[in-house]
């Protein structure tokens, strides 16, 4: 059956569209390629901000500023204003559908500082920030009763090209995992909120493994544009060993970084591009990175961080209580994404993007802790509303035509020479070495030459389980697919961009060139070939 | 290392792999194992970090999520029970998950301007701590008898809302949970000791017991002679 709303991803953004777009009468249909609670969302622990001043003075403007400051020149004031503003009624509409947000002795909602924030503007819920959110979001939908498919994974938007030669969407083609069939989901709007693409980085990255920018890919190959795919934040702390997350909630809560020899190098509450280059300075000198918690005591970690405690005895076989974290940045959040104007709408009519798979142009060179839980909700609530509001006036005019490319009959054809999870892991490796923290152009260019390389033998690749049920090994070649499409892109914005602005660090050009590159990076599909371009 | 994974669905023999990893947790196995070894090997896993709940899987028949469990040599490793399979570890959570909407495991109605205190916040903190990974939901042995029950999770899930300062509805919340609900709960425990975050939910269902009675509900199986299960499961004459 057809649906007003189409949502594609159950995270956090994809669960507050659902949930706007059915408020505001709209049929709305959620395919999610896990279970909703199994979402990147639930891995956000540090907090949401919102100018509250609960815990000291902060303003909204404050928020305002501190965003733009760390944005490095490429965020849209106007973009970055409705988030900060739209914040505090975010929050407070958290909290009243039952997010249980940690709380002030004198019952307000608590909150912390984060890196890049002038005041303790971050409400949290322990280090279970985006797990409760999430949750409560699930909860919500159920009484509601907003339909979710579980296990569909996305392969492309269908669309179609009405009379003025205007590409409007007219649903999406997904594989049902459980049972290897291709559906079809029509509807008269699509709502993309299918996360990022850290995972190109694979186990130099915190993210969950399915952050493999498939929304995003799919996306520019249905005819949206994507900017500024080039900006990909490294976290400061993440475990040495396993690339897991350490919260900024500890640094904000007093924790020091450490080198080898026990000195501290660098203000910890820096934003995070700048942190993480001063620990990979450290690292390039030879020196191990430690984040040292202990002076908090075990009362305010059991308290506070409850879960960095658990998983640093888990995965390096330390207790921060009494012991320093080794910790390593990695790949954390991707601020490029599919292009959207301030009513979260794309280039394609009726297809609309939120969360970390759109660049709604807030976060700009890097973003700050605490603003994509924001996000998800601000943006969230208007791309539902406005998908919905789109439905209602929607009249196709012509039939339409619901054919998509038989991508997983081409899979079939598919040799299976070569092992892809081999390739997988070459990429990642060296991603996090060429296009990691910092860049150079020769390193980006011979980076940009290999995944050419490996592109073209993808025919060579394939999954060699051809089962139909459940077939996780095909699932994960059509993500490898999908980033090996990104990564060129993101290569081609990086080499480009031949100058050094927040988490886009380069070697070769190291100051920040607001002359010729205070614009954002478009990349778009032509002809079946990519190109990048500038615009304001 | 070498261990043992109960296959469903294109196999269906307990197969034996070897690996040659140190101090690994199981999750980072199984990677292994199908990157290298076995693409055909299906599993679920998610944030590595046991906040998505969707690794869990049974060892030596005790529920843990892969992400957390230190693999140990010969260990047996199968998918959870309760749930139907699909393939190999991966079970269908549909139904299970179901029970949250049948237990109306959600906050009536939206509440504005309620102010939690910290013990508020506190009273309810560790419920909130729920990743739905259904590791209680395989262990309890409700199940062998009512397929209908509401489960562990789901009754954590309602007594989180129902002691919530902002639920304004808590008595249509316990009335729900008197058919399939915390009487059918035998307290065996079985769903705490495998909890991956500490939760217990027959202490849940205990406290929601106390506020049924409070309610004027009672125990349906001493209620009426000659019906109902005892608290070991075995049927009462």
């Amino acid at each position: 059956m057809k649906s007003d709303v189409l949502v594609i991803g159950a995270g956090g953004a994809g669960l507050v569209a659902a949930l706007k777009a059915h408020e505001a009468g709209a049929k709305v249909r959620v395919l999610c390629k896990e279970y909703p609670t199994r979402s990147q969302t639930s891995m956000a622990q540090g907090g949401i901000n919102a100018a509250l001043a609960n815990v000291s003075e902060d303003s909204v403007e404050a928020h305002v500023q501190n965003t733009l400051k760390s944005a490095h020149g490429i965020a849209n004031e106007e973009a970055v204003r409705l988030l900060c503003e739209s914040a505090p009624e975010a929050v407070a509409w958290l909290d009243s559908i039952g997010v249980c947000f940690s709380r002030t002795k004198d019952a307000k909602i608590a909150q912390r500082t984060l890196g890049g924030a002038s005041a303790p503007r971050a409400c949290y819920a322990q280090d279970y920030t985006g797990l409760k959110i999430l949750h409560t979001l699930y909860d919500r939908c159920l009484a509601c009763g907003v339909e979710i498919l579980n296990e569909r994974y996305l392969l492309d938007f269908i669309t179609n090209t009405s009379q003025t030669q205007e590409v409007f969407v007219s649903g999406a083609s997904v594989l049902n995992i459980r049972t290897g069939e291709v559906e079809i989901y029509e509807s008269a709007s699509v709502i993309v909120a299918t996360g990022g693409y850290s995972r190109i980085y694979e186990k130099h990255s915190t993210n969950a493994t399915g952050s493999t920018g498939d929304g995003i890919a799919a996306a520019v190959r249905g005819g949206a544009r994507l900017s500024d795919m080039e900006f990909i934040q490294f976290h400061p702390t993440a475990l040495k060993g396993s690339s897991i997350l350490i919260s900024e909630s500890a640094r904000g809560a007093g924790g020091y970084l450490l080198n080898s020899k026990g000195e501290r190098f660098t203000n910890e509450l820096a934003p995070r591009d700048e942190v993480a280059r001063a620990i990979n300075d450290e690292m390039q000198k030879g020196e191990e990175v430690f984040l040292d918690i202990r002076h908090l005591g075990e009362e305010f970690i059991d308290e506070e961080l409850p879960q960095e405690r658990k998983l640093a005895k888990l995965y390096e076989n330390i207790d921060p209580v009494y012991e320093l974290i080794p910790v390593k940045p990695v790949a954390h959040y991707t601020m490029g994404g599919i292009e959207v104007g301030i009513d979260s709408q794309t280039k394609v009519r009726g297809l609309y993007a939120v969360g970390e798979c759109a660049n709604h142009r807030v976060h700009g060179a890097n973003r700050l802790g605490g603003n994509s839980l924001l996000e998800l909700i601000v943006f969230g609530k208007q791309a539902g509303e406005n998908a919905a509001k789109y439905s209602k006036n929607f009249k196709p005019g012509t039939d339409l035509t619901l054919q998509t490319t038989d991508l997983l009959a081409e899979i079939q054809e598919f040799t299976d020479e070569i092992n892809f999870y081999e390739k997988r892991e070459f990429i990642g490796n060296l991603f996090y070495e060429k296009v990691g923290i910092t860049r150079e152009g020769k390193g980006l260019e011979s980076a940009l030459e290999e995944v050419i390389t490996i592109h073209k033998e993808l025919a060579l690749m394939g999954p060699k389980d051809k089962s139909k049920i459940y077939n996780t090994n095909l699932v994960e070649f059509i993500e490898f697919k999908n980033t090996l499409e990104l990564a060129e892109i993101i290569l081609t914005c990086a080499i480009k961009r031949a100058e050094s602005r927040g988490a886009h660090f380069r070697s070769d050009n190291r100051v920040q060139n607001d002359e010729l590159y205070k614009v954002h990076s478009i990349a778009y599909k032509e002809d079946n070939a990519y190109g990048v371009k500038y615009e304001d | 290392m070498k261990i043992k994974i109960q296959r469903y669905g294109t196999d269906f023999e307990i197969k034996e792999y070897e690996v040659d990893l140190q101090d690994a947790t199981l999750l980072a196995v199984l990677n292994e194992i199908k990157t290298t070894q076995d693409a055909s090997l299906t599993y679920a896993s998610g944030c590595r970090s046991s906040v998505c709940g969707s690794c869990s899987v049974r060892v030596n028949g005790k529920e843990v999520l892969a992400c957390g469990y230190k693999v140990k040599e010969g260990d047996l490793i199968e998918a959870l029970r309760n749930v139907p399979l699909i393939r190999d570890l991966v079970v269908d959570m549909d139904k299970a998950l179901s029970f949250n909407a049948k237990a109306k495991a959600w906050q009536s109605f939206v509440s504005k301007d309620v102010s939690l205190s910290q013990d508020d916040e506190k009273r309810n903190e560790l419920q909130s701590d729920c990743i739905l990974c259904g590791s209680c939901y395989s262990a309890c042995p409700v199940y062998t008898v009512n397929e209908e029950f509401l489960g562990p999770f789901s009754l954590t899930r309602v007594w989180k809302y129902v002691s919530d300062a902002r639920e304004n509805a808590p008595q249509e919340k316990i009335e729900t949970i008197q058919t399939n609900g915390v009487w059918d709960c035998t307290l065996c425990n079985e769903c705490t000791l495998v909890c991956p975050q500490n939760i217990s939910s027959k202490a849940d269902i205990e406290k929601l017991r106390s506020k049924s009675v409070i309610a004027g509900y009672s125990d349906p199986n001493f209620a009426s002679f000659g019906g109902g299960f005892g608290f070991d499961g075995s049927p009462i004459f």
